[in-house]
């Protein structure tokens, strides 16, 4: 084992954070033209995008880099490394490894500026673990496909103006991963509706969207016809780091930790219940178990394997964490867990009460615990399909 | 960066397991753990000659001088094969001695251990079970050039067939003042035996010291001032047992997956039904867990990091809370035939729960990561 960088590697650290003493100084505030200046000075250098081939304007960043780029950014707690999050995290991939040369042209400057957003409409009401069972129909006429159907747990449909969407152009092949073809629309287009869906915490971050005979040009279409769900599920397998997440769970853990030492129930600081400290410190280690695991699959895949399904370990752990942190803060706040907003005796304006409402955006989003165990199971213990 | 293994120790890996499949099968295992004295000299000879035993001893003392990540790959195919030998007790001991004891006391005794001859292991709990210096109670009384020691060790790994004794003794009223004293078999008023443990792979007993005569020359570092290394050594122990756990819980996680897969009921295998296959998704995850956090663990020690201690905690905690329940899950999911003394399971269950207490369990590595987290 050997935990060393290489000359190369400290070199470019150093620079990561030369950057960061320059940029993030002690008690700055993150305004609005802060942050603009942020993601101009993020995408000079090619930050934005840094796994990305410099040809089509990423910055072309090997494996360790990156790591060494989300590790250093994340302990500072710094700004995200680009806000078009859907774009970067799977349309951009989807479109460098399968677009056309005028889609490249056409959608990448814009995701690596943040032009506008994207959202993703793969789910449908019907279809959701079984995602392949889709059905939106989607029927050629001339040189437009015309669309007709519904997508649901669309992220962020009402912010955006791109959505990538799978649709079915053919019902009669032997698999139903078969006849599914991705398409790239404009959220303007005539037919769309979205209906923001209110989620148990009050808010509305995501929307059912409905499709009326919305007409979308063949030229939008994202790889052959047909074969979207190779298109979408190699870019969904392109996003495995989980050290943002990781340092997300730390500052978690931080901010439980002081919220235990300044809860005073019965006369006694809750950091002092037995019962407390022991599940803190259980979800510490579950932290750096994952924090060594990605570790584990970084060195496989810098020793050029691929990674495979044991991926869903480490989100597995999330799940369990996103929900667990939330449990233990509410316990850790006795009877004023159960209070939304306001002052005393409300701690925190009632945050941690939202933040265990929320826990579904991240715990159902990228496939269900328990379709990771089947993951796990099938393809790794190699136990029998069900 | 590299968080696993050099190809040399794979090479390793894939010799000591080809050498515990054709000399110590599971067959293999019960006889010699059923056997009157419960372990196998030729063949632990024989892995001594292979340098398996002295792996990571200092080269000048007759050890092969790698380091304990080297030693780990070993350890997790011998755990992996329940293999019955005092292996892990040997190491403490002659670490002890190598990294607390002077050059004279290095050469008095590593070399015995490292090629095999000698068995030693480390006596540190007492009556009142607990890891803290306070419940040292054993007693000192120097005569002359010699020391006196009354007491009575428990839960001593491998004490009945050990030769030499790491032992952990009182010298003074503060708690922290304790003194490790190597005491070996054959002087007077030492007795050892072993206690008829639930996992007949790993011997446990009690070492009994009346009035027992050790030279002053016996004294590893200085009297008195020693719990810094027990607690080093009682680390390193919590690190070796977990490396171990994390084969032995591989193992039953196999055994259990491909019963799985032969066991038909309902005209299905029962791997196919979601009953069966998520718990056993939920053990590989558990398992590769705390793989990961003993592999750095192991690391962390070689390297004196500065986060050792709280990395062995967290390791030894992980397992020590996972490994328990994973086997019963494989033992469960055998159905009846698990609760029988034929089919293998049982022997890890039985390993699991020998795994639990060895050098701290669950809830005392959690509360030292409290106390480590400032909580």
């Amino acid at each position: 084992m050997d935990f060393q960088l290489t000359k190369e590697e400290e070199a470019f650290r150093d620079e990561v954070r030369g950057f960061l003493d320059e940029n993030l100084p002690e008690g700055h505030v993150r305004t609005p033209e802060f942050l603009a200046d942020w993601n101009r000075k993020i995408r000079e250098r090619r930050w934005v995008g840094f796994s990305w081939p410099s040809d089509v304007g990423g910055g072309g960043g090997s494996i360790m880099e990156q790591v060494i780029l989300k590790d250093e950014m994340a302990r500072r707690k710094a700004p995200a490394l680009g806000t078009c999050f859907m774009g970067l995290a799977w349309v951009g991939p989807s479109i460098i490894q399968y677009g056309t040369e005028e889609q490249k042209q056409k959608y990448i400057p814009d995701i690596l500026d943040a032009k506008y957003q994207w959202c993703t409409g793969y789910s449908e009401p019907d279809s959701g673990s079984d995602l392949a069972s889709l059905k939106c129909r989607c029927e050629r006429d001339g040189d437009e496909y015309v669309v007709n159907g519904q997508k649901t747990w669309t992220s962020i449909a009402m912010w955006s103006k791109m959505m990538i969407l799978l649709v079915r152009t053919d019902s009669a092949g032997e698999s139903k991963h078969d006849g599914i073809t991705c398409l790239l629309v404009k959220m303007d287009s005539p037919g769309i509706e979205v209906r923001p869906i209110k989620n148990m915490s009050g808010g509305a971050i995501f929307a059912e969207v409905f499709f009326d005979g919305v007409r979308v040009p063949v030229e939008n279409r994202l790889g052959a016809e047909g074969e979207g769900w190779k298109v979408t599920i190699s870019a969904l397998a392109s996003e495995r780091s989980s050290i943002a997440e990781v340092h997300g769970l730390i500052r978690k853990i931080d901010e439980v930790k002081a919220l235990a030492k300044s809860t005073v129930r019965g006369g006694r600081a809750m950091n002092e219940d037995s019962g407390i400290r022991r599940r803190i410190a259980e979800a510490e280690t579950k932290i750096e178990a994952m924090r060594l695991n990605g570790m584990r699959f970084l060195t496989k895949q810098l020793k050029g394997e691929p990674l495979g399904s044991e991926t869903s370990i480490n989100k597995l752990h999330r799940a369990s964490l996103e929900i667990g942190l939330g449990e233990l803060a509410l316990e850790i706040l006795g009877s004023s867990s159960t209070l939304m907003s306001g002052d005393d005796p409300v701690t925190d304006e009632g945050s941690w009460a939202r933040f265990a409402l929320n826990w579904p955006e991240v715990v159902i989003g990228g496939g269900t615990p328990n379709i990771q165990r089947n993951i796990i199971a099938e393809r790794i213990l190699g136990l029998p399909k069900d | 960066m590299n968080f696993g293994f050099t190809e040399e120790q794979e090479l390793l890996r894939a010799e000591v397991r080809r050498f515990l499949e054709q000399n110590a099968s599971l067959e293999r295992v019960r006889e010699i753990v059923e056997g009157a004295d419960a372990t196998d000299p030729v063949l632990w000879a024989r892995m001594a000659e292979l340098g398996w035993v002295g792996l990571a001893m200092p080269e000048t003392h007759g050890g092969v001088g790698l380091d304990l990540e080297t030693l780990l790959v070993v350890l997790e195919e011998t755990g992996r094969a329940l293999f019955p030998s005092a292996l892990v007790s040997t190491v403490i001991a002659a670490k002890a001695i190598e990294r607390f004891g002077s050059e004279s006391q290095r050469a008095r005794w590593i070399p015995g251990l490292a090629d095999g001859s000698k068995i030693g292991t480390f006596a540190f709990l007492e009556r009142s079970d607990t890891l803290s210096p306070g419940g040292v109670e054993t007693a000192v009384k120097p005569d002359g050039d010699e020391l006196i020691l009354s007491g009575e060790k428990l839960f001593v790994t491998d004490a009945a067939s050990a030769d030499l004794f790491v032992v952990a003794v009182r010298s003074g009223v503060d708690a922290d003042a304790i003194s490790l004293v190597v005491v070996e078999r054959g002087a007077s008023g030492v007795s050892a035996e072993d206690f008829d443990g639930m996992d007949l792979t790993k011997r446990i007993g009690r070492l009994t010291l009346d009035e027992a005569r050790i030279g002053q020359d016996c004294v590893l570092g200085e009297q008195g001032a020693a719990w810094e290394a027990a607690q080093w050594l009682l680390d390193l122990g919590a690190a070796l047992v977990a490396a171990e756990a994390v084969g032995s819980a591989e193992a039953a996680l196999e055994i259990t997956t491909e019963f799985a897969k032969e066991r038909i009921q309902f005209d299905e295998q029962i791997g196919k039904f979601q009953g069966v296959k998520h718990p056993l998704a939920e053990i590989y995850v558990e398992i590769e867990s705390f793989r990961s956090l003993v592999y750095y663990a192991v690391w962390a020690l070689d390297q004196d990091a500065g986060d050792a201690r709280l990395a062995v905690s967290r390791a030894k905690a992980y397992c020590a809370d996972t490994f328990p329940d994973a086997a019963i899950m494989g033992v469960q999911l055998h159905g009846g035939v698990g609760y029988t003394w034929e089919y293998d399971i049982q022997l890890y269950l039985k390993r699991s729960k020998w795994v639990r207490p060895m050098f701290g369990d669950a809830d005392y590595h959690y509360e030292r990561i409290a106390r480590f987290g400032d909580l």
